[in-house]
């Protein structure tokens, strides 16, 4: 009855405050793949230096049974202070940066700069020949950029993966 | 913390910090085995006589021997291992005790500090192997944090869902003078288990109870786990509710056997009024019980019509194989003991006829016997495995001492949980999660060391016992009086079984040719050997067993072609049981689907 309530996948955008010390990460990784777990995207960096606490933002997807192990089992971690659900737990901003290079000449050179431009994309670097474009945004406008510098000479891309917070007043 | 800066003592060294810890821990015995990286804890071990040290004969006998200890007397089990090897081969241990959720601290040397990373001798990156295999792990990389890890290790243990906790300590740290500090005062930052159940989900769930028609209790090793007094809460609220009550293989003993409401194990190997009254029912209440495979068999046909409660101390057990409809998280105990209470002072009425009806039901599930057998008795008969376990049980009822009972892993371990009843818990002791075969020897260990005066019985299998006999040499030195009672049919019994009823009767690799004598193995080992191959000699060999205040192998000649059932095919539901051929009228075909399954 219950078994096969809800069998369709959603994304998830996770947040963990982890205990910023060895072996942390290596914690939350091997849960997804022991478990067999997807990550879509993960991205971690130290957010308060005096509690020594690391933020931990993986997109994952799966059934909701599934979603919901991901966080208990992430919740029983034992560096583990807090697994917010961001997209369940109410409105989020989530945001990636990329690095984008470009190898082009000519037309398509003007073409490139123009569509960065209009994408809000900086030009960090540059010679006769390449550009690169930085680029923030939802992960959906990335692909859209990359998708229009494809035909253009895109050459190569380095992305942050998503760093994701809550909307208004609400705090992790 | 300037509280405990003023209590900081300089000890000459981290291996004496590590002893002082355990002290203030309780720690009274340690399970280990020396090597170069842990010479200053046993160089500090040999220099005090508070806490003992077991030297077994192979690094995962420590922690079956440590978890051995911790299930029979609801402490935190303590292994003291080198690094490199040493800590390999406790892997196994250590996944053993994560799976049946068993609190214990193991202590691995590691190279110093300077050398981690270098491929030094006996050098393994003990943390990264053993992360998945512990509850939680640390590296001790400065003196100042030895004693807070652990103190903080018997926390993390011993807290919630109790498992295995491991702390990789260099040689320097162990060597260099390193500060103490007492256990905290203050809850851990981050690790704090919820014990006391939410009311609202409480008073839902007596609702739901007290409207059930077919109602069952499915209590787990969880309720084992929380102590006596879940026990005591979980008898309370079965005789006041008039349910039926069935346990996991690890559950054993948390409800007893005796009381007319127990139907008895469930799963696999369960029995036919359990399992199809699980089948049946339209409440099922779950305690500390975590819906293992071998318990609920193909899931889309696990208990259909029933609503489901589910108490556990792990979240992550609730919705993780089932769906349920009442999630309470907490401490079993706790939560039993707020059920009853509720039960008691919420206003409705159970439906008592519709239960009286029920019970009737069962009681035909019941009448088909499901564990019986056919022992013929004349003189020569081949000894049954069952009924050698059932005369073990009677002749140890009339023992006025505690009796414990481990097993190894196999056909004779499902046999044992059939036809050895158990009255209370924390006295069957049986690797449930994992299916560690040798655990049974070590784990005896273990629980005779923590009681020297109680009756042991490790009920093996002749595969099993090798893997792990090279304990009776710690047998021997300890004068452990463990009973080691081998069902011998001379095959890797449940092997051959899923042979024959699987794989065409091609057993391959299942016969064990060059079986050792294990009545001359025991003299080796300077214990008592004996043996019965036929019917006439089995209760001679047990009352000699018995009286024997010395370790006893009894290699028991059994019948080689005996099955266990009931048995649910792998991939089939709870009411697609295999009876015996006793009672055979169902072979239910195994799937190709069910085949891919273990």
């Amino acid at each position: 009855m219950a078994n096969s309530s809800d069998n369709s996948y959603r994304s998830a955008t996770i947040s963990v405050l982890v205990d910023n010390e060895a072996g942390v990460l290596a914690r939350v990784i091997g849960l997804f793949s022991g478990r067999g777990y997807n990550i879509d995207s993960l991205t971690v960096a130290p957010v308060d230096p005096e509690r020594k606490q690391s933020r931990i933002n993986i997109v994952t997807s799966g059934t909701e049974m599934v979603i919901g192990q991901i966080k208990a089992q992430l919740s029983r971690l034992v560096p583990v202070h807090r697994v917010a659900d961001l997209g369940l737990e109410g409105p989020h901003v989530a945001r990636e940066m990329a690095l984008i290079k470009v190898i082009c000449s000519g037309e398509k050179r003007t073409e490139a700069l123009r569509l960065a431009d209009a994408f809000r994309a900086r030009v960090v670097d540059a010679t006769t020949g390449s550009f690169v474009f930085e680029m923030t945004g939802t992960p959906d406008k990335l692909d859209a950029f990359l998708e229009l510098m494809q035909p253009l000479g895109l050459a190569e891309v380095s992305r942050t993966g998503i760093a994701a917070i809550a909307r208004g007043l609400k705090t992790i | 913390m300037p509280a405990n800066e003023e209590q900081r003592e300089i000890h000459r060294s981290g291996a004496e910090v590590l002893l002082r810890a355990l002290k203030e821990q309780g720690v009274e015995v340690i399970f280990g085995y020396p090597g170069g990286a842990v010479l200053p804890i046993y160089d500090a071990i040999f220099q005090q006589n508070a806490i003992r040290h077991i030297l077994v004969r192979h690094e995962q006998a420590a922690v079956h021997a440590a978890e051995g200890y911790a299930r029979s007397t609801g402490r935190v089990g303590v292994v003291l291992v080198t690094s490199g090897p040493g800590a390999t081969n406790a892997v196994t241990g250590l996944a053993d005790a994560l799976m049946d959720s068993i609190p214990v601290v193991c202590l691995t040397g590691q190279v110093p500090t300077h050398l981690i990373g270098n491929d030094a001798f006996q050098e393994a990156d003990t943390t990264g192997i053993t992360r998945p295999a512990t509850k939680h792990n640390y590296l001790v990389k400065r003196a100042e944090d030895l004693a807070r890890v652990v103190h903080e290790a018997f926390y993390v243990a011993k807290s919630g869902r109790p498992g295995p906790v491991l702390v990789d300590l260099p040689k320097d740290i162990l060597i260099n003078p390193a500060p103490y500090t007492p256990p905290p005062s203050t809850p851990h930052p981050s690790y704090r288990p919820q014990l006391d159940p939410d009311p609202a989900r409480i008073a839902e769930a007596v609702a739901l109870l007290k409207s059930a028609k077919r109602p069952i209790v499915y209590a787990g090793g969880g309720v084992i786990n929380s102590g006596e007094a879940a026990s005591a809460a979980l008898i309370e609220f079965v005789r006041a509710s008039n349910f039926p009550c069935t346990t996991t293989l690890m559950g054993l003993g948390a409800f007893p056997a005796s009381e007319p409401q127990f139907l008895g194990m469930l799963g696999m190997h369960g029995t036919y009024e359990a399992n199809l009254a699980m089948h049946g029912c339209d409440v099922m209440l779950a305690v500390g019980a975590r819906f293992d495979d071998r318990v609920t068999g193909k899931l889309a046909a696990f208990s259909p019509h029933s609503r489901k409660i589910h108490i556990d101390i792990d979240p992550s057990s609730i919705d993780k194989n089932v769906k349920v409809d009442v999630p309470i998280v907490g401490d079993a105990g706790r939560a039993l003991m707020a059920l009853l209470e509720e039960w008691r002072a919420s206003p409705g009425r159970p439906d008592t006829k519709a239960i009286a009806d029920w019970w009737r039901q069962i009681d035909q599930w019941r009448a088909r016997d499901c564990l019986r057998f056919h022992q013929p008795m004349q003189p020569g008969s081949v000894i049954k495995p069952q009924h050698a376990i059932r005369r073990l049980y009677e002749l140890t009822r009339g023992i006025d001492r505690e009796l414990f009972v481990t097993t190894e892993v196999g056909q004779h371990q499902m046999w044992a949980a059939q036809h050895f009843p158990f009255e209370r818990p924390n006295r069957w002791l049986t690797s449930g999660g994992l299916g560690t075969m040798g655990y049974g020897l070590p784990a005896a260990v273990g629980v005779q060391v923590a009681h020297p005066d109680a009756l042991v019985i490790d009920i093996a299998g002749e595969a099993s016992i090798l893997m792990n006999i090279q304990e009776m040499s710690t047998v021997a030195q300890y004068r452990l009086p463990v009973k080691i009672f081998i069902l011998n049919n001379e095959y890797m019994g449940m092997v051959r079984q899923w042979q024959e009823l699987l794989h065409g009767g091609r057993y391959s690799e299942s016969y064990t040719a060059a079986l050792p004598d294990f009545v001359q193995l025991a003299q080796s080992f300077h214990a008592v050997g004996l043996r019965a191959k036929s019917i006439e000699e089995l209760d001679d060999v047990i009352r000699e067993m018995l009286a024997t205040d010395r370790a006893v192998i009894a290699d028991i000649m059994v019948d080689q072609k005996e099955n266990c059932f009931p048995m649910i095919p792998s991939g089939a539901a709870h009411n697609e049981m295999i009876l015996g051929p006793e009672q055979e009228e169902s072979a239910a075909g195994i799937t190709d689907e069910g085949l891919v399954l273990v």
